[in-house]
């Protein structure tokens, strides 16, 4: 009995320190990015570009993009964090989510471009920096972990709409379920990951 | 402004995902523009993003990708001045909304859809619509139905249905299952925005004598 005890203990204690290992290098990258408007250090920047733009570019992929398309559009969206790195604000989201809204936007771009060409676009692009956000970045830290413990149906509508930006008709129609419920799963697996934050304040 | 229906979960993950069509994240960033509430969930869902990027199996890129950025790099600077010289929002019309049709809803092109009913709409290409409506007092929005979700904002006077009264800069995001017909509760017209993932049909009375003229 003893011994389960603690070989419990001994996980929990080795999953806090993987956690916490994986927390001080997202954070670091924060750190990194938050950096860059002011030294403007292409060193830096390679290494962002190494280890964002091959999560990129599967992002991209799984997005429905040919793999020719996705490595041009990497090359976009690590520009854009780049050119727009005055715009990040450390406090307020991860080196990952803004590099997120980068890339999908991106995607969003080209996916509307290909279905009007002769279409004017309005400019699509709201700077994670325009909105008005609380001071959360240490809430979002908690999050991770979390989308692993999600129940199979509610990662999948997950994966479904974040992976491969598939709409709430569309994965409907792919899964066989009532609109309602995707909706409904969605929904849970959004309050399990926020009670998560909260769980770990 | 005091908003009191808001954007579903669900919809705003969709909106972190990139999974809405034009006209739905159109309405969605209006409503984000103006409610502070929902930009806290809205940037709670992209954090979910980001986290499944921090996850995800990488794909190496092709080799020189890297020296072939860094060549980029210079020159690459931002026009800093670009932002300001879009189109301003006004108290009737969120930014977002006023990039594609200016900041005055009495200049817009109004359509004349049916008896004291005008439209204007986007004509987004791809799924779904997005339309304003203009509605004129005692008049009930055409009866239609839909597949998959509908979403409406206010953005002038104010309509009650089954599930309340809903003022300037409030919401209703629905999906099929919901059969509403709201109507404009006071002296003034009501003009809203409307987007649906599939096109609209209007059924009815009304709706067979605005099919024709608008082809839906
Ligand atoms: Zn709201």
């Amino acid at each position: 009995m003893t011994d389960n005890i603690s070989e419990e203990t001994d996980v929990t204690a080795a999953v806090a320190i993987a956690e916490q290992k994986k927390k001080k290098e997202r954070d670091a990258w924060s750190d990194l990015l938050a950096s860059l408007s002011e030294t403007r250090s292409k060193v830096d920047f390679s290494r962002l570009y190494e280890h964002f733009a091959p999560r990129v570019k599967a992002y991209i992929i799984r997005f429905g993009m040919p793999v020719a398309a996705a490595e041009e559009l990497t090359q976009e969206s690590m520009l854009a964090v780049w050119r727009k790195s005055h715009l990040y604000t450390r406090s307020k989201a991860s080196a990952s989510t803004w590099i997120f809204t980068l890339a999908r936007n991106q995607c969003i771009d080209r996916l509307r471009r290909e279905k009007a060409v002769e279409y004017e676009l309005p400019e699509e692009e709201i700077d994670p920096d325009q909105r008005h956000y609380g001071e959360h970045a240490v809430l979002e830290e908690r999050m991770s972990g979390a989308i692993s413990k999600l129940p199979e149906a509610q990662a999948q509508v997950l994966y479904l709409s974040y992976y491969e930006g598939k709409s709430h008709s569309e994965i409907s129609e792919q899964l066989g379920i009532p609109l309602g419920s995707v909706k409904s799963r969605l929904r849970l697996a959004f309050s399990k990951l926020k009670a998560h934050w909260g769980e770990e304040e | 402004m005091k908003i009191s229906h808001h954007l579903d979960d669900a919809t705003l993950m969709s909106r972190a995902a990139g999974a809405l069509s034009e006209g739905m994240t159109l309405l969605v960033d209006s409503h984000l523009h103006w409610c502070k509430t929902c930009q806290t969930r809205a940037w709670e869902a992209e954090c979910i993003g980001g986290d499944m990027l921090a996850r995800i199996e990488p794909q190496a890129m092709s080799e020189g990708s890297l020296d072939s950025i860094l060549g980029m790099l210079d020159g690459s600077e931002e026009i800093v001045a670009e932002r300001s010289v879009k189109a301003q929002g006004s108290q009737e019309v969120p930014e977002p909304l006023a990039q594609v049709v200016g900041s005055d809803l009495d200049a817009i092109d109004w359509k004349r859809l049916g008896p004291g009913v005008q439209h204007f709409d986007f004509n987004f290409p791809g799924e779904g619509a997005c339309r304003l409506l203009r509605i004129q007092p005692g008049v009930s929005i055409p009866h239609h139905t839909h597949k998959g979700n509908e979403l409406t904002m206010i953005l002038r006077g104010s309509y009650s249905d089954d599930m309340g009264r809903f003022c300037q800069g409030d919401v209703t995001d629905l999906d099929e299952e919901i059969k509403h017909q709201p109507i404009v509760d006071t002296g003034s017209e009501c003009i809203c925005l409307i987007a649906t993932e599939a096109p609209l049909k209007f059924t009815g009375i009304m709706g067979r004598l605005a099919q024709p003229f608008i082809g839906l």
